[in-house]
């Protein structure tokens, strides 16, 4: 697919490399963030990676005032984006980060393991197995500060919400729903299955960027017991 | 130096121009409702953008516990000052002890209490904004009670200044306006009908109508021509989306970074305060115009503030 552009208003524009889940579209989308990022300029207020697009923020005034008399910020914008698309930028070789996140699964910190083992014939173990066993792909960021969207829950142990959603949800609670799996990062009420929890802070509002996670890291969840949980959390 | 809060009114929290730059993390942009009218109280305090007060329909009631100087701006709160009515869109010097009474607004929806210096509350990601679902940001991460004490700095009755804005020249709030959009980036996969009606009816602010979103009621459900799955993807303050339900929702300032909703259309950013200054159940009609006339508003709207600004430094 070509790449598109569309307003999102008058101070934002989206850059779409797709318009399915996958991992080159993704890896379009990385590189695009990479070379705008290397030529940066005063006028540009920020980027939002989605799954298929780039939102890229800007401040009108400041684009009016570049050089292209007779054009709109808008068609000034994406013809600085577009020139970008043609920049050959050397990624570096290996700049995804793997992230382990140990998860104390079912009891008291994943009351709806049973259950999901119970709605898919398998047992607790094996969901367990299932769900540390491979690698996601952190697709991008949004709906709470530090939330990840992570592609590829295996198709086993895909689970729909409750029926009635929780009204409270601890943070750091891992969750399923349908064929995405996540981690809280606040306390929040929610429909997800809930299998696990992990001791770690995934929204740091004291540290920059304010995220464990970054759109491209790959992470891995790893099983931990109870005590370990409780001397992780007293830690943290 | 502090100010106390003696009354808490409705949704009273810390804002400032917002978080910027940590969208892609998940973090909300927050900051004033009405921009225009926050950052001409600063203005008219003659300091770079602050902390200020922010509240909705009731307005708070503060002391200062030493010599302030304010500003009041947004909705008109019918201030009293010592039992005396206040001037609003101008700077006002308080002694020490005085009581600011604010009551609450026929039109419009939003107040700003600006104090010279500002609020002092610690910026967190290069923002003073209160970020409530997250707990951080303004004071202790929440809207304001009885009793709470806000650190503020001392001024002096010099500091006050002589300029003002005349209540006519302010912004004036309606309560049944019309709402200038821009198409949205899956308007084309709206039915005829829907977009005929999105432009034709009236709509009505619900009263699940806050800082995150105004759920609005229409005659006609909206539809897309057929149901699809829409990846996320960012969404901004203005933008229209529309959930199965077919009834539009606006996001509003402290909308998610992110969102999955068909979205109709996106609020041009001049009219942003307008929609802020709506009360539940006011009435909107959403006329369509090109991005470029909105970028040339945009940039006609600043220029009016760069002169605004440059007039008030003058007049000092």
């Amino acid at each position: 697919m070509a790449v598109q552009f569309k307003p999102l208003g008058d101070q934002a524009v989206l850059v779409y490399f797709g318009n399915i889940i996958s991992e080159e579209v993704h890896n379009s989308i990385k590189k695009f963030m990479y070379t705008l990022e290397k030529n940066w300029v005063d006028g540009l207020v920020e980027m939002v990676p989605g799954y298929t697009n780039v939102c890229v923020y800007y401040d009108v005034m400041k684009v009016a005032g570049w050089e292209m008399e007779g054009h709109s910020p808008y068609e000034k914008i994406v013809c600085y984006l577009r020139a970008l698309l043609h920049e050959e930028t050397e990624m570096p070789v290996e700049n995804s980060r793997i992230i382990e996140i140990p998860v104390c699964y079912g009891g008291i910190y994943g009351p709806d393991l049973e259950e999901i083992a119970r709605y898919h014939h398998l047992s607790e173990q094996q969901v367990i197995q299932i769900h540390s066993g491979k690698e996601y792909l952190v697709y991008m960021l949004g709906f709470a500060p530090g939330f990840a969207f992570l592609g590829g829950l295996d198709e086993r142990i895909a689970t729909p919400r409750k029926d009635t959603p929780r009204l409270k949800i601890p943070p750091g609670s891992v969750g399923i729903a349908g064929r995405q799996t996540g981690i809280y990062p606040l306390e929040t009420p929610g429909g997800w299955q809930i299998i696990g929890r992990t001791p770690l802070q995934l929204f740091l509002p004291d540290q920059n960027p304010p995220a464990l996670l970054r759109t491209g890291d790959r992470i891995r969840f790893v099983p931990i017991t109870e005590k370990e949980f409780r001397e992780l959390a007293g830690e943290a | 130096m502090t100010l106390t809060i003696l009354k808490p009114g409705l949704m009273t929290t810390v804002q400032d121009l917002g978080r910027i730059g940590f969208r892609q993390y998940g973090v909300i942009v927050g900051g004033a409702m009405d921009a225009v009218s926050y950052r001409i109280g600063e203005m008219l305090l003659q300091q770079q953008p602050q902390a200020a007060l922010e509240f909705t329909l009731a307005g708070p009631t503060v002391r200062f516990n030493c010599n302030a100087v304010f500003c009041l701006t947004g909705a008109n709160f019918e201030p009293i000052l010592n039992d005396r009515p206040c001037t609003m869109w101008k700077p006002v010097f308080a002694e020490k002890g005085s009581i600011l009474k604010l009551s609450s607004c026929r039109e419009g929806a939003r107040g700003y209490l600006h104090i010279k210096g500002g609020i002092q509350v610690e910026k967190i990601l290069n923002s003073c904004s209160t970020y409530i679902r997250a707990g951080i940001g303004g004071f202790k991460g929440r809207p304001l009670k009885k009793g709470d004490e806000l650190p503020v700095r001392e001024s002096v009755p010099s500091q006050k200044g002589k300029w003002g804005i005349l209540p006519t020249n302010g912004p004036s709030f309606h309560q049944d306006v019309v709402i200038r959009v821009v198409k949205g980036t899956e308007f084309d996969r709206f039915t005829e009908e829907s977009k005929k009606a999105f432009f034709q009816n009236a709509y009505k602010v619900s009263k699940d109508a806050d800082r995150m979103g105004y759920r609005l009621i229409g005659e006609a459900p909206l539809a897309t021509i057929e149901s699809f799955n829409l990846l996320s993807e960012a969404v901004t303050f203005g933008t229209i989306q529309v959930p199965p339900n077919g009834q539009p929702i606006i996001l509003m300032a402290d909308c998610q970074t992110t969102g999955g909703y068909p979205k109709i259309a996106q609020v041009v950013s001049v009219d942003l305060p307008k929609l802020a200054q709506l009360q539940p159940f006011s009435k909107i009609r959403f006329q369509l115009i090109s991005l470029e006339e909105a970028q040339r508003l945009k940039i006609r709207q600043e220029k009016a503030l760069k002169l605004l600004e440059s007039l008030i430094s003058h007049s000092s």
